[in-house]
């Protein structure tokens, strides 16, 4: 194998003398077999803004790339996560030790995200989240083989967060989903309001996944904030934002803050309730020309229904790890990684980018406010622009980086 | 002001009352399980996908044929209930004679199936259905507000409750479902139908689910998971109330309702495993369950 490897590394060098003759070459070589594994909810809350669609986007990047014709023959296989890092892990060892899969994609609900990275770097494979949100995964569980794509929770804290404080929300009352993620979006929440001189006035765990959520909703009336921070997302949103409603509490001028709202949360509650939220995301499907041709391709292929910004991510970091293979010529995970982090990303969904030491994409976030129904022109048309946040704006800086790998 | 246990009691009425709303839902759905039970022998495990479908179909009575709440309140029920009708002709009454376990693996597959198919056509994160426009707003009561609609959704599961147990309890349809549960080969000499009484039934179990899966559908998304999440807490009342008692369904389920409640102002991170928990003790100490009579 050894051997093998340094013949196919020398004729890359001489090949690399003229760069038609190196194409030549490596059309001429034996396909390198790349597996990729896309690990998501496929049955569950977020199976509408994960699920298949992560999947189609992750062929949709193979295609894109035209994978086949650089020599690559990308294989995408997928598997339903259910939510449980029990499940998740299992998964991600089988197909790892067993299923010569080379990569793990998407991944969302960040308690079992932060499991597959730790099984991807005790297994030195590759993963590429798009769908978890915990902060944690570029900080202290950081991992030489996670790249972060999409969002997390410092950046969503610091989009709807920093504009809900601005706007003169100074005091909060959080409905935290009792896992990682909700954790790790209330902590880092916290942290911005704080910063920004305003107060936490406190905090209720909710089960997750939850149905009612009105009891909990009342606490948050009584505590008089007038930010309600929902450190949810999926169904729990939904359904809290719903109740909100329902319950007076929007009309009784307390705020909601939906920390984590996909688009297809704002589908699913109609623009009669979800009008007004703000938010942010990294990605819309009506955000430029290129956005808009993607999603055009993307949305018949999910019965109408117009990508999440994970999909998106999804599609973006596959595309990107392809790269890196087509050329390193290796399926090596540090290889890939050094190229990946050492290369300028570019993608018609998030434009140019980076990847820092740490495993985070760096790309500009939006805030995002929802149209009044009067405001939309029609299915999916939901979103209006705020204001955009530059990359360092938006993540957290490296300097306040608790990751290992960035204080090495 | 006093205090209840750290907490004012205006919040501890809120609750309260909440848990009673939450408590309808437990009720109307228990209810229907143990009418199917007391009379079937089945452990219904379709009841959530019923619950499910009665959500769906009021949806789709509406974005479809433009009907609104109330006609679907009664049209849904009905809807799903022939799909009941049909369920049980074609699959559940060739396993009466079977054990228990028969009719649990039949009617979970068949739950399996139809949220499946809901979320391969509808998708996961849910459809919106607005509130009909009489019951939106709320009233002041002082201590909370309560909006209409939840009102009214206790007031309409006490009402069906009640005229089901009514209709069992002190008719003389309810008289020939009991003597048919009781014997049936006895009830059947006496001239009276049973396999037709048995199958509407079922297709009235089924109904109620989808009853209370229209009342939910305003203010709980309609996604097809909403029956699974609901379904284990359910049969959990089931359990405590004791398997087929109609009475036992009801007091638990709105009980259990106002229990979970508390836990959710207490202790919220345990309210998803209260009911269990009470579950566990009620096994150990009246395995009947509170209502039910030992065989």
């Amino acid at each position: 194998m050894t051997t093998f490897r340094m013949n196919r590394r020398s004729v890359l060098a001489g090949a690399a003398a003229t760069a038609f003759s190196a194409r030549s070459m490596a059309q001429a070589q034996q396909p390198i077999t790349i597996r990729i594994g896309v690990l998501n909810d496929r049955s569950g809350l977020y199976a509408d803004l994960t699920g298949e669609g992560s999947a189609i986007a992750a062929r949709m990047a193979a295609e894109d790339f035209g994978a086949a014709a650089k020599g690559l023959n990308v294989q995408i296989v997928s598997a339903d996560h259910q939510n449980k890092p029990d499940v998740g892990a299992n998964i991600a060892r089988q197909w790892y030790d067993n299923d010569a899969v080379d990569v793990i994609a998407d991944v969302p609900t960040s308690s079992v995200a932060l499991a597959v990275n730790q099984i991807t770097r005790e297994k030195n494979k590759i993963f590429l989240n798009s769908g978890a949100a915990t902060s944690d995964l570029t900080g202290s569980q950081c991992s030489p083989n996670t790249v972060h794509w999409t969002y997390d929770t410092y950046m969503l804290s610091q989009g709807t967060g920093g504009a809900m404080v601005k706007a003169g929300g100074d005091t909060w009352f959080f409905l935290t989903a009792d896992y990682a993620f909700g954790h790790a979006l209330e902590r880092d929440t916290t942290a911005v309001v704080q910063r920004q001189g305003g107060r936490v006035l406190g905090a209720v765990r909710t089960p997750f996944p939850g149905t009612d959520f009105s009891s909990f909703l009342l606490q948050a009336q009584a505590s008089r904030a007038k930010v309600i921070g929902l450190a949810n997302a999926g169904g729990d949103t939904v359904n809290s934002i719903k109740q909100a409603a329902e319950f007076g509490i929007t009309a009784g001028g307390q705020k909601l803050a939906g920390l984590l709202v996909f688009v297809n949360d704002v589908h699913a509650l109609g623009l009669q309730t979800a009008q007004g939220l703000v938010l942010t995301e990294t990605f819309y499907w009506d955000l430029n020309d290129s956005t808009r041709a993607w999603s055009r391709r993307f949305a018949p292929q999910r019965a109408g229904n117009m990508p999440s910004m994970v999909q998106a991510g999804v599609y973006g970091s596959v595309l990107h790890y392809l790269k890196a293979v087509a050329a390193t010529r290796s399926k090596d995970a540090a290889q890939a990684m050094t190229w990946m982090k050492g290369n300028e990303t570019d993608d018609p969904l998030f434009g140019k980018g980076t990847i820092r030491a740490d495993g985070r994409k760096m790309h500009p976030a939006y805030l995002f406010e929802v149209k009044k129904p009067s405001e939309s022109k029609g299915p999916w048309d939901y979103y209006k622009l705020l204001a955009t946040l530059p990359a360092e704006e938006a993540f957290r800086p490296l300097s306040a980086n608790a990751c290992p790998l960035v204080r090495a | 002001m006093f205090e209840l246990l750290g907490i004012p009691p205006q919040a501890l009425f809120g609750q309260l009352l909440l848990g009673l709303i939450n408590g309808s839902f437990y009720a109307i759905l228990s209810l229907g399980l143990a009418v199917i039970f007391g009379l079937l022998n089945i452990i219904n495990f379709t009841h959530g996908a019923q619950y499910m479908m009665g959500a769906f179909i009021s949806w789709m009575l509406l974005n479809w044929l433009g009907i609104g709440y109330w006609p679907s309140l009664l049209l849904a029920p009905v809807v799903a209930g022939i799909s009941g009708v049909i369920i049980e002709r074609l699959f559940l009454q060739r396993l009466y004679h079977l054990d228990h376990l028969y009719g649990l693996l039949l009617t979970f597959g068949l739950a399996l199936i139809i949220q499946g198919l809901f979320r391969n056509y509808f998708g996961s994160s849910g459809l919106p259905y607005q509130i009909p426009a009489e019951l939106r707003g709320g009233q002041n009561l002082g201590f909370m507000f309560l909006p209409n609609y939840r009102a009214w959704v206790v007031v309409a599961s006490l009402v069906v409750c009640l005229a089901t147990w009514f209709v069992i309890e002190k008719t003389r349809l309810g008289a020939y479902l009991r003597a048919a549960t009781e014997n049936p080969t006895l009830t059947q000499a006496f001239g009276i139908n049973v396999p037709l009484l048995i199958t509407l039934t079922y297709g009235f179990g089924v109904g109620l689910a989808a009853f209370a899966g229209v009342l939910a559908a305003p203010i709980y998304s309609v996604n097809p998971n909403m029956g699974a999440d609901l379904i284990i807490v359910v049969f959990a009342v089931v359990v405590i109330g004791g398997m087929g008692s109609i009475l036992g369904a009801i007091v638990t389920g709105f009980g259990l309702g106002i229990i979970e409640g508390l836990t959710k102002v207490f202790y919220p991170e345990a309210s998803a495993t209260v009911i269990f928990i009470i579950m566990a003790i009620v096994l150990l100490v009246k395995p009947a369950g509170l209502f039910g009579r030992t065989a």
